[in-house]
């Protein structure tokens, strides 16, 4: 008998796969409810990438709408939304503030350099230190802040044209729209 | 009219799949001859339909149908010819459809390589893979029909992604699926083995030769993707652990570790339910890594359209598919003996440590795939896993394995005693010694201790595998250059295969160790007329200018590279934007050599014929590929070893006395 259940053991690591898949499959991973959504952001304060005298913390988001990004140099996706980055860089309903996540700086610059620099500020993370408290799991992520500095939205997975068009800018609107 | 031809080509091959997973499996049961035999022609039948679908999607594609809604979304007028054909398999729909062809096209080949072998094997092997074809073309007409008309018909397509507009990637999916598909052959046998309940060493012999080559497709394929990575995201990387890749890297993991197994499933008959297990697993790994990509439960680069419907089918198919051949397996394998016996020292050890060194990894990566979805279910908060957790645990695993393999192929099956194993390798282990001394203390080295180790363990491998070769030809009493010769187009083909793949294993640390370690990238920012110089190469900027290619405009500039005095390169790095719109596209100009790369990538415009650049310096950076190159080479020349030639030569006998056998 104890030999049999041995051959079971391959089709019940299978059975809690899937269990893990079902529960992945009825959540799009690009809208995850973060359990930070409505509550206020993790207090933290970062040394400034580009100028490590300079801080960033959770007072930097007050006052208007941000757009927290989280990316790192080693990460594909992140080079992929850079371009739609440097694009919104220009809008003036919000600033896009950069998290530099488990990065090292001089990799982290370099990218800056060579494909222009989209954040109003960029919080150095190089140990996960302020990612854990806002539940980052992955690079790309974007959080979207209100004037407040409440966390309302997250993003997981690279912005481009269409998820802005259709998820973040209708969002932007409406907080702007509360905040007036 | 075309298009319609063949959706309904696709439902005829839906039709035949369900008689060729019924007829020859209930046949084999039941000892019904003429259904059994049915298993050759539907196989072939299946893909004679699929590839007439096939066939009318490229006819589509060709003539910018834009009537046709899977066009329309992944062509466009002004696309070339060449990728108006890759853009086939450029989306969700005709990816599956080349998967479904390729999956039709292995059932065909063993339905023609099969002659020799007992007719139930062959009905139950063709009915297995019929199975898993239902489960594709349904997938297909269900919920991602490419046929579907689109109205009205509009004037231009959105055009292919411009990612995907490159040689590299027009051939890197195919020659993937191929490997994915591939290892459904192995799966079949295993599967037709479990209902037979005859799980010996012939099961293994016959297996082995298609489960070589789907692995050196799966090679070739993860090989390309690597390359095109690192010639078209403008970065300069090779791997970046995403969970595409980790979806292609797991099966190719667990097949590496099948081809061994099998090995010893062959010649010693032991390892019999493991191997099964493995030949199982390599596929199930194939079927999820489609899932994780097409359902998009987990977000990447590659990602294509994500579908909650789809993934939903994927998954009841996966249960179906992974579940029912797992319990299948729980239910017989207990029933297969174990024979065999081996003592700790022998090959069969060693294999033995090899499986549960890839097995390991697998699962590693594994984990570091799904530890978001992990993290998800069970709100377990402080996991994140990123690109430097993977190469430490990469890091932690490989070492060990490059020592085993200088010692695994040494060691003798069954038994083998540790003075002989000392004496046939202390001359290569204290060479490799010496490496690693020699490398440590050189400017090689620089400051960090992994570069002695990765090139000693190198040198360890094509030490020991020389001492290998020149054990086994000790006794021949020709020159050994004869005796090689002699050796090769005799019974060696497949011993010659082990050693160069795993040369090739040698070759891919160096690249990796060296690249890793001492390549040189630099930040500029050049005017036109500037010069700069970097790891003895002088660059210099001559300026940049428009030009218009046939679908996309863009920013070239221009780059001599001289060595010293002497120009050795002539660069034209691009900033392309591709009228279909979307972001630009990076062309980095590289100008490549055996032992080194340079790179140059255009930046961003900074005002006055100003450009941010980077350039970089990538030593040794081919042996990465060229290494997978070797190893699919191996690969290739063990399948074509004068076992299975022999095989086919009998094949050539009349079907009559064949059947007879049977």
């Amino acid at each position: 008998m104890s030999k049999s259940v041995r051959f079971l053991i391959p089709l019940i690591i299978f059975g809690a796969l899937v269990i893990l898949l079902v529960i992945g499959l009825g959540k799009d991973p690009s809208k995850v409810p973060s359990p930070l959504i409505g509550k206020h952001v993790p207090v933290f304060s970062l040394p400034e990438l580009t100028d490590p005298s300079r801080s960033v913390s959770n007072e930097d988001l007050k006052g208007q709408i941000s757009l927290v990004n989280v990316w790192a140099s080693w990460c594909g996706s992140c080079r992929q939304e850079h371009q739609a980055l440097m694009a919104l860089s220009k809008e003036t309903d919000f600033q896009v503030v950069g998290l530099n996540w488990k990065d090292a700086a001089q990799d982290a610059l370099a990218v800056l350099r060579m494909t222009g620099n989209p954040y109003a500020m960029v919080g150095y993370d190089p140990d996960n230190k302020v990612g854990l408290h806002w539940g980052v799991y992955g690079a790309p992520e974007t959080f979207v802040v209100d004037q407040a500095g409440i966390i309302r939205y997250k993003h997981i997975g690279p912005i481009d044209r269409k998820v802005w068009e259709e998820t973040l800018q209708p969002l932007v609107a409406q907080l702007k729209a509360e905040g007036a | 009219m075309i298009p319609e031809l063949g959706h309904l080509a696709l439902i005829f091959a839906l039709i035949l799949a369900t008689a060729q997973a019924a007829m020859p499996l209930a046949g084999s049961l039941t000892g019904h001859r003429p259904w059994m035999t049915m298993a050759r022609p539907l196989a072939y039948g299946q893909f004679v339909f699929v590839a007439i679908a096939f066939v009318a999607l490229v006819e589509a594609f060709l003539t910018s149908d834009f009537s046709v809604l899977y066009v329309a979304q992944n062509s466009n007028s002004l696309l070339p010819g060449i990728y108006k054909v890759s853009a086939v398999w450029g989306g969700h729909e005709g990816s599956l459809l080349l998967w479904a062809l390729m999956m039709a096209g292995w059932g065909a080949a063993v339905a023609a390589f099969s002659r020799n072998l007992p007719l139930p094997v062959v009905a139950r092997v063709i009915s297995v893979m019929g199975m898993v074809a239902i489960g594709f073309l349904l997938f297909m007409l269900l919920t991602s029909n490419p046929f579907e008309r689109l109205f009205p018909v509009p004037p231009e397509g959105r055009d292919l992604n411009p990612l995907l507009q490159d040689f590299g990637l027009a051939i890197h999916p195919p020659m993937l699926y191929m490997g994915y598909v591939g290892f459904s052959v192995a799966f079949a046998f295993a599967i037709a083995a479990l209902i037979g309940g005859k799980l010996d060493a012939a099961w293994a012999r016959w297996s082995r030769p298609w489960t070589t080559v789907a692995w050196v497709f799966l090679t070739i394929g993860i090989a390309l993707g690597s390359w095109w990575a690192y010639y078209e995201l403008g970065w300069g990387g090779w791997w970046f652990w995403d969970p595409v890749e980790n979806a292609s890297l797991m099966p190719w993991l667990v097949g590496t570790a099948l081809i061994h197994s099998l090995a010893v499933t062959e010649k010693r008959a032991a390892f019999k339910s493991w191997t099964v297990l493995l030949a199982i697993s390599a596929f199930s790994l194939s079927l999820l890594g489609t899932f994780l990509v097409r359902s998009g439960v987990l977000t990447s680069v590659h990602a294509f359209a994500t579908d909650p419907e789809r993934g939903l089918f994927i998954l009841i198919f996966l249960c179906i598919v992974i579940g029912g051949s797992l319990a299948l397996y729980a239910w017989r394998a207990p029933e297969v003996s174990e024979g065999g016996r081996f003592d700790l020292l022998s090959r069969e050890s060693a294999l033995l440590l090899n499986n549960l060194l890839f097995v390991a990894f697998t699962v590693l990566v594994l984990f570091g795939t799904l530890a978001p979805l992990i993290y998800e279910a069970f709100n377990l908060g402080k996991i994140s896993v990123g690109f430097p957790w993977f190469n430490k645990m990469f890091l932690a695993l490989a070492p060990f394995l490059a020592l085993l393999l200088g010692i695994g192929p040494a060691t003798r099956w069954k038994s083998d005693q540790p003075w002989r194993l000392t004496k046939l390798l202390w001359l290569a282990f204290a060479l490799s010694i010496g490496v690693l001394v020699l490398t440590s203390m050189s400017a090689v080295s620089g400051d960090d201790l992994w570069v002695p180790i990765g090139i000693a363990l190198a040198a360890w491998l094509l030490f020991s595998h020389l001492t290998i070769v020149r054990d086994r030809l000790k006794h021949k009493q020709q020159g050994w250059r004869q005796a090689m010769v002699a050796d090769f187009s005799g019974n060696g083909r497949s011993f010659y295969g082990m050693v160069v793949a795993h040369l090739g294993v040698a070759m891919f640390i160096v690249g990796v160790t060296m690249v890793s370690n001492h390549q040189i990238e630099k930040d500029l920012r050049m005017s036109p007329g500037d010069s700069h110089e970097m790891a003895g190469y002088r660059f210099e900027f001559l300026g940049a200018q428009k030009v218009n290619g046939p679908n996309y405009r863009a920013d070239q500039g221009h780059f001599l590279v001289y060595r010293g005095e002497r120009q050795i390169a002539e660069l034209f790095p691009e900033k392309r934007s591709y009228l279909g719109g979307g972001m630009p596209m990076t062309e980095a100009a590289i100008d490549a050599g055996f032992f080194r790369d340079v790179y140059v990538s255009l930046g961003e415009a900074v005002g006055g014929g100003d450009w941010a650049l980077r350039l970089y310096y990538k030593p040794y950076v081919r042996w990465i590929w060229l290494g997978a190159a070797l190893m699919a080479l191996g690969g290739a020349i063990a399948v074509s070893d004068r076992r299975y030639r022999t095989a086919r030569a009998r094949s050539t006998a009349p079907a009559g006395a064949v059947g007879a056998k049977a």
